[in-house]
């Protein structure tokens, strides 16, 4: 599917998401609610079959956090950004897709690692690359260490 | 339970004995940590324990300039260094607008096979190494070392090249580029028949290797896996024919692909794949375009509001960068998509009921580099 294609496809589904053409690859932005349902028809329906995710990873807006996941499909070669955007900075939380997708089991484990973000049913939820009692969430725009050096 | 400590090795309840493979492990190629259940040889379950060597290079990059975030990624997989240089620099380049000049593409393209060359002749040897065989490590190393002198006659280093830049490629080439390259090809391919004398035929080898370490088609798309190690499980997935840059789509050059899924495939894809590499590289050595060697930038570069998204393929799979650009002089955020990462997290699942002696020989052929899983 084009990018129109794909467009008019997704609202009907979804008349809440707010899309965005204006980079190389659709964006549609959504609620951390109606996350999972769109991935599971993304990846099951044969008019999408979302069969490849190859980057999932977290960008911190200083008001909310937002996950993004990258899409692809091999059969129909197209491709789109999904985002989820979690005003929750506290305890934010958003279910997992990596019984979609099974690379996402340790990209979510480096997101939790680095912005703290939960993945709810997430069959093995530990940092990844930090110790488990470090403090903080360090690629929050927030996030201060003694150590750091402003240049 | 801390990953920075490295545990006591223990007996489960089940009777089930826990050993900790690495960090400080010769056949780990670096400071990767694995805790492996074991039921006498047969593994049970294994865990990757990540985080010896991870510097926040994405943290880093957020507060360096568009010129020199670049050089960050020479220290992510150092055996591709070049081909990482090159990504961000792509990225930059999508963001501004601007494209490289024809003269930069041709040295980029020439210098990325030749990385790939490298980083598979020194995988070919550790390969060996790792499972029993010393000798292919010297043969190997003969042929990298003409390759890595290559790279320091024209960008100054060995290893982290820091060649690419935002437009092109920092300087032009050495006077004595294209000999050299045509004697490293002459070298290469009069050596690759004792290559295939030395581990691709050997009994040995091919026991340890044929059906060890499966994965099916199915399982490699939903594991992300790329480069080699997809394309062994006959996944399509060369970054250079799909999404093509600089360039690739008009050269002549197979993708490779097999479908044992097994050890060996891997193994195979990665032999067929220098071959290609060769093949590349003599189309375009005599067909260097005249020009500038670089197109013309502003000095502080500011992108504009957006994303970008760029992949290119490594020697080990693809490797994306992805920008998040407020208008300022350095990234938002930037998330570097590593192809190690991936194929790592697919370990655990392919090395369950395999032998213990079995998980170094997947993990040989998966070629791992653990500076790019860290980052």
């Amino acid at each position: 599917m084009t990018k129109e294609e794909l467009k008019t496809s997704l609202s009907t589904a979804l008349p809440s998401a707010a899309f965005d053409e204006a980079g190389e690859f659709l964006n549609v932005t959504i609620s951390p609610a109606e996350l999972l349902p769109l991935m599971n028809d993304l990846r099951n329906k044969p008019e999408y079959k979302f069969d490849y995710l190859f980057c999932l990873t977290a960008v911190d807006w200083k008001t909310h956090l937002v996950t993004v996941y990258h899409l692809f499909s091999k059969e129909h070669k197209h491709t789109l950004v999904v985002k989820a955007k979690i005003d929750d900075r506290v305890d934010p939380k958003v279910e997992t897709v990596c019984h979609i997708w099974r690379t996402a089991e340790f990209l979510e484990r480096e997101v939790y690692d680095l912005f703290g973000i939960k993945f709810l049913n997430h069959p093995d939820l530990r940092r990844i690359f930090l110790d488990e009692n470090w403090p903080g969430w360090p690629l929050r725009k927030d996030y201060v260490d003694e150590n750091m050096i402003e240049l | 339970m801390s990953n920075g400590l490295i545990e006591q090795d223990y007996m489960t309840e089940e009777g089930e004995f826990v050993i900790n493979i690495g960090p400080q492990h010769p056949s780990t190629h670096g400071v990767l940590h694995l805790k492996v259940w074991l039921d006498g040889e047969i593994i049970k379950k294994v865990q990757p324990h990540l985080g010896y060597i991870h510097r926040s290079i994405e943290k880093m990059s957020e507060s360096l300039s568009y010129r020199n975030f670049i050089f960050a990624t020479s220290r992510m997989d150092y055996l591709s260094a070049h081909i990482n240089n090159e990504a961000c620099a792509l990225a930059v380049e999508k963001g501004l607008g601007v494209e490289a000049t024809p003269r930069a593409k041709a040295i980029r393209i020439l210098m990325a096979e030749l990385t790939r060359l490298a980083s598979h002749q020194l995988w070919w040897g550790c390969t060996g190494l790792d499972l029993g065989a010393v000798t292919p490590f010297f043969y190997a190393f003969r042929e990298r070392e003409a390759i890595n002198e290559i790279m320091e006659e024209t960008c100054g280093a060995r290893l982290t090249q820091n060649y690419s830049v935002p437009g092109g490629v920092m300087f032009d080439i050495h006077p004595n580029f294209q000999k050299r390259v045509k004697d490293v090809i002459k070298q290469i391919k009069e050596n690759t028949k004792e290559y295939d004398e030395l581990l691709t035929g050997n009994v040995i080898f091919e026991q340890r290797t044929k059906g060890v370490g499966y994965i099916s088609k199915e399982d490699a798309l939903s594991y992300g896996l790329s480069g080699p190690t997809a394309r062994a499980s006959g996944v399509s997935c060369d970054v250079r024919k799909w999404f093509p840059y600089e360039g690739y789509d008009k050269l002549d050059f197979k993708e490779v692909l097999m479908d044992g899924g097994d050890c060996y495939a891997r193994y195979m894809c990665r032999m067929e794949e220098m071959k290609q590499s060769v093949h590349i590289i003599e189309q375009l050595i005599d067909n260097i375009p005249e020009g500038e060697f670089q197109a013309k930038t502003k000095q502080v570069i500011k992108l504009p509001k957006g994303e970008f998204y760029q992949r290119v393929e490594t020697a080990r799979g693809e490797l994306g960068v992805y920008i998040v650009s407020d208008g300022a002089a350095s990234p938002y955020r930037c998330k570097y998509r590593s192809p190690n990462f991936s194929n790592l997290s697919a370990l655990p699942f392919m090395a369950k009921g395999a032998k213990i002696g079995d998980l170094v020989a997947i993990m040989a052929t998966i070629d791992l580099v653990i500076p790019d899983v860290d980052r």
